[in-house]
Order: C-alpha cells, then structure tokens, then sequence
C-alpha cells in the first residue's frame, strides 16, 4: 500500500511534464533555423540538402512564401520511380499543415499523433515561416525545462540547507517574520504555508516540519479568527525552532478553560467554516516541546511555540 | 490504495485538472472540524469532508494530506479548486453521505488513521482505565 518515495518523486516529475506541454509554446520548442529550398529545386539537389543536413524533411518556399512541404519519403518514391530529375514542386505536398508559434505545446503534440506527420512548419500569427518542428523537439524541450527547473529547487534546497555550515559563527539563527491579517479568511494559512515551505528547503525532517506546521497554522488561525491582526515570527537554529505568535487583539479571559478540550468562544460563522471547536490550543500543545500562553484582556496575546529538531519526530 | 480505486469504490468525480490517479492515500479519515483533521491524521492520509471552503485545502497542505473527498454530492467554489491546484492537492466528489463514503472504503480495506494518545489519556481518566 506505502509506495516508496522515488515512485513517488516519479509520478510528481510527469504530471510536472504534463503540466509543461500546456505552458510551453510552440516557439520555445522549435528550430528557428529552417533549411528550404523551392520549387525549381530537383529531387537531385533535395537529396543533397537533406544529406548535408542531416534532416529529413523541409518546407518548400517560393518568392518569401511558403508553396509546400516536401520530406525523405517523397525523395524514396522518386528515386523509386527513377525521377530524380522532377522537381521539388512536382513532388511536394502543397499548402501543409502548419503550427503558429504561439500555440501551447500541447496542439503539437495532439496534431503529431493524430495526423501522423513527421514535422509541421512553425508561422507567426502574420503568415511569415519563423520555423520547423518535429517530434524530438517536443521531448527535448520539455527534458531541458525539467532540467532547469529540477536544478533550480536543487540549488534552492542546496543552499538553504547547507547554511548553518556555510555561516561561520559561534551561534546562528534564522528568523522569519510573516504577517498576519484579522479577519481575512481567504487568505488565511498563507503565513504557514509560506514557514512550512521555508523548513522543508532548510531540510528540516518533514515529521519535524508537519508539527511545526500544524501548531503554526493553529495559531494563526487564532490570530485571524479572534484579532484584527498579528504576527507569525519563527526562529530557527540547529537545535530547535522556536515560533511566537503575538497579537493585539481581545485578550484571553480564562487561559485554562480555553485550554481545555472542545471549549470554544468561536462565533458561528467560523464554525461552520470548520474551525473554532475549541481544540486548536490543546492541537498546538500536541506538536510542540514547549509552550507558553500569555495573555492579557483589551492588551492581547502572545503564544510562545518550541519543537525540539532532534527529537525523533513523532506527532 | 490508488486514488484510481477510490475513485471506482466511491463512483466518484475527479475535481482538479492534473491529478494523479495512481497516487497512494495509506488510510482515511472522516471530519468536518479542521482541527480534528489536524490532530487526528497522518501524512497520506485520505480526508473526507463535507466542507468546501478553501481552508479545507490549507488544513490538508498543513497535515500533509495529498487527497480530498468531498461528500454528500457537495462542490466546492473555483477558490477551493484553484488552491489545490496550487497546492499538488487532489480533489475528488462524492454523492454519497460521510458514512456510505467513508464505508465503502473501509470495507474495501482503506485502513482508519489508528489511536492518538491525546485522545486516549482522556478517555483513560474518565473511564478510570489503565
């Protein structure tokens, strides 16, 4: 039932590649250097086009306009036919279906399968040939897309996780300081959202980073629920993460009833959004180490969180 | 068990553009409270919900919940749908209640998210047990 974490990796890569073939154009994936040739040409001198070139097909253009399409296949039925003295316009196939170049990738490679062409001549939206496509392109653009992308959170997580080694200091701390807005449901959660991306790039133990996360989130919950705002501050160093959440909002009138399991001063409409059953402050008690509730009436709240990095991890 | 089977067990639609169907969920929990989805989890667990609101996505990227089904027949708004698009969060539709969902996969052998110990040291000194 448990897969393993390359197949999962796997399954993220081609969905990723999936997700690719929308966003890239056309464009990003073509050749921009096209080889022509015309209509006088004979299937003698295509021959040695496609020989010096190595290619196997090319659009046939007369006077600056594109007339047809002619490829390795027209060539072997000439030679066939003993006419390689016939010319290109002979042989070719007019008028050819073609790509614009601003296409998302994905009409490419629909067109590729359904039509069973070996290449399509790339136009811009005023006609002109701007390039040619065939279907290593598709492959080879999306490998280099991946690649850049792959090596860029490589680097991202490289760096991040490499930086208490690489600051040379007797001690160091990170500290990260993310807003919090009163009140502001549709944008709730992004604070530890952002924190629990921030950890997992620092290579934090992802047991470590989902406790984190949770009491987190918890707590910012409680900012955006009972407050006009606050602030979500996480300190992070090789032994522990440390968080305070601090707002200036009503104040806790009986910090150990609100402590208790199911007791709740939540107004309806947070409840029915699924929240304020009176359990996110004995949540945050679960995942963290240590924690301290202060809290004053009509001054406000300040939430002290610390999970411990080496502990092994449980929830 | 795949999101596939899920899918097939449940008779169920797929909501989010993108979603991976050979995608393994471990276990299932069923809850409307967030904060219950919260304590009462693990990562790769499978979330049904009856709610729809875009926190039910941010509760799940919390939990490391990579699937959602959402019961008795309930869509959610665009906002939902965007986010966990954003998130890599598959969302999943069910016409039936929690409790036909929820069995339907528990009889198929989807496994529930166990015991916590929070819950259960209150339930020892309330009942007296050791």
């Amino acid at each position: 039932m448990v897969s393993t974490p390359l197949a999962t990796q796997q399954k993220r890569e081609i969905t990723r590649l999936q997700e690719l073939v929308y966003e890239l154009r056309v464009r990003d994936a073509m050749t921009t250097r096209v080889i022509t040739v015309t209509p006088r040409t004979t299937m003698a001198e295509f021959r040695e086009v496609l020989r010096a070139n190595r290619i196997s097909g090319t659009p046939v253009v007369d006077e600056g306009r594109m007339v047809g399409i002619i490829s390795i296949e027209d060539l072997i039925k000439a030679l066939a036919a003993g006419e390689l003295h016939a010319t290109v316009g002979e042989k070719m196939t007019p008028r050819p279906m073609t790509l614009y170049d601003d296409e998302p990738l994905v009409h490419a490679v629909s067109k590729f399968s359904s039509l069973g062409y070996g290449r399509f001549p790339v136009i811009n939206r005023q006609g002109d040939l701007v390039g040619i496509l065939v279907q290593g392109d598709i492959v080879r653009a999306l490998l280099r897309q991946l690649e850049v992308e792959y090596h860029e959170e490589e680097v991202r997580r490289y760096r991040a996780s490499h930086i208490f080694e690489d600051i040379l200091a007797d001690q160091v701390t990170l500290r990260f300081r993310y807003q919090v807005t009163g009140g502001d449901f549709e944008r709730a959660g992004e604070a530890s959202s952002r924190l629990k991306k921030t950890l997992s790039r620092l290579g934090i133990h992802p047991r470590i980073v989902r406790r984190v996360a949770i009491a987190a989130y918890e707590a910012e919950m409680n900012i955006v629920i009972y407050t006009d705002g606050g602030e979500l501050i996480a300190e992070v160093d090789p032994k522990r993460v440390y968080m305070l959440a601090v707002d200036h909002g009503p104040g806790i009138l009986d910090i150990q009833k609100a402590m208790e399991p199911g007791f709740s001063t939540a107004p309806d409409w947070v409840r029915e959004m699924g929240f304020g059953a009176g359990m996110g402050l004995p949540n945050i008690q679960n995942c963290t180490d240590e924690m301290r509730l202060e809290s004053t009436v009509g001054v406000g709240t300040r939430l002290e969180m610390v999970v411990y990095l080496d502990a092994s991890g449980q929830s | 068990m795949k999101l596939r089977e899920v899918l097939q067990l449940i008779e169920g639609k797929v909501l989010t553009r993108n979603t991976d169907l050979d995608l393994e969920v471990r276990m299932g929990c069923g809850a409307d409270l967030m904060s219950d989805v919260l304590a009462f989890t693990h990562e790769g667990t499978l979330l049904m919900s009856g709610l729809t609101n875009p926190q039910v996505v941010r509760t799940a990227e919390m939990a490391g919940i990579q699937a959602i089904v959402f019961v008795r027949g309930k869509l959610p708004p665009p906002e939902t749908i965007a986010l966990a698009e954003e998130k890599g969060i598959a969302l999943l539709a069910s016409k039936y209640t929690m409790f036909e969902t929820c069995g339907r996969l528990y009889r198929a052998g989807l496994p529930s998210c166990g015991l916590f110990e929070s819950s259960l040291k209150r339930w020892r000194e309330f009942f007296g047990e050791e």
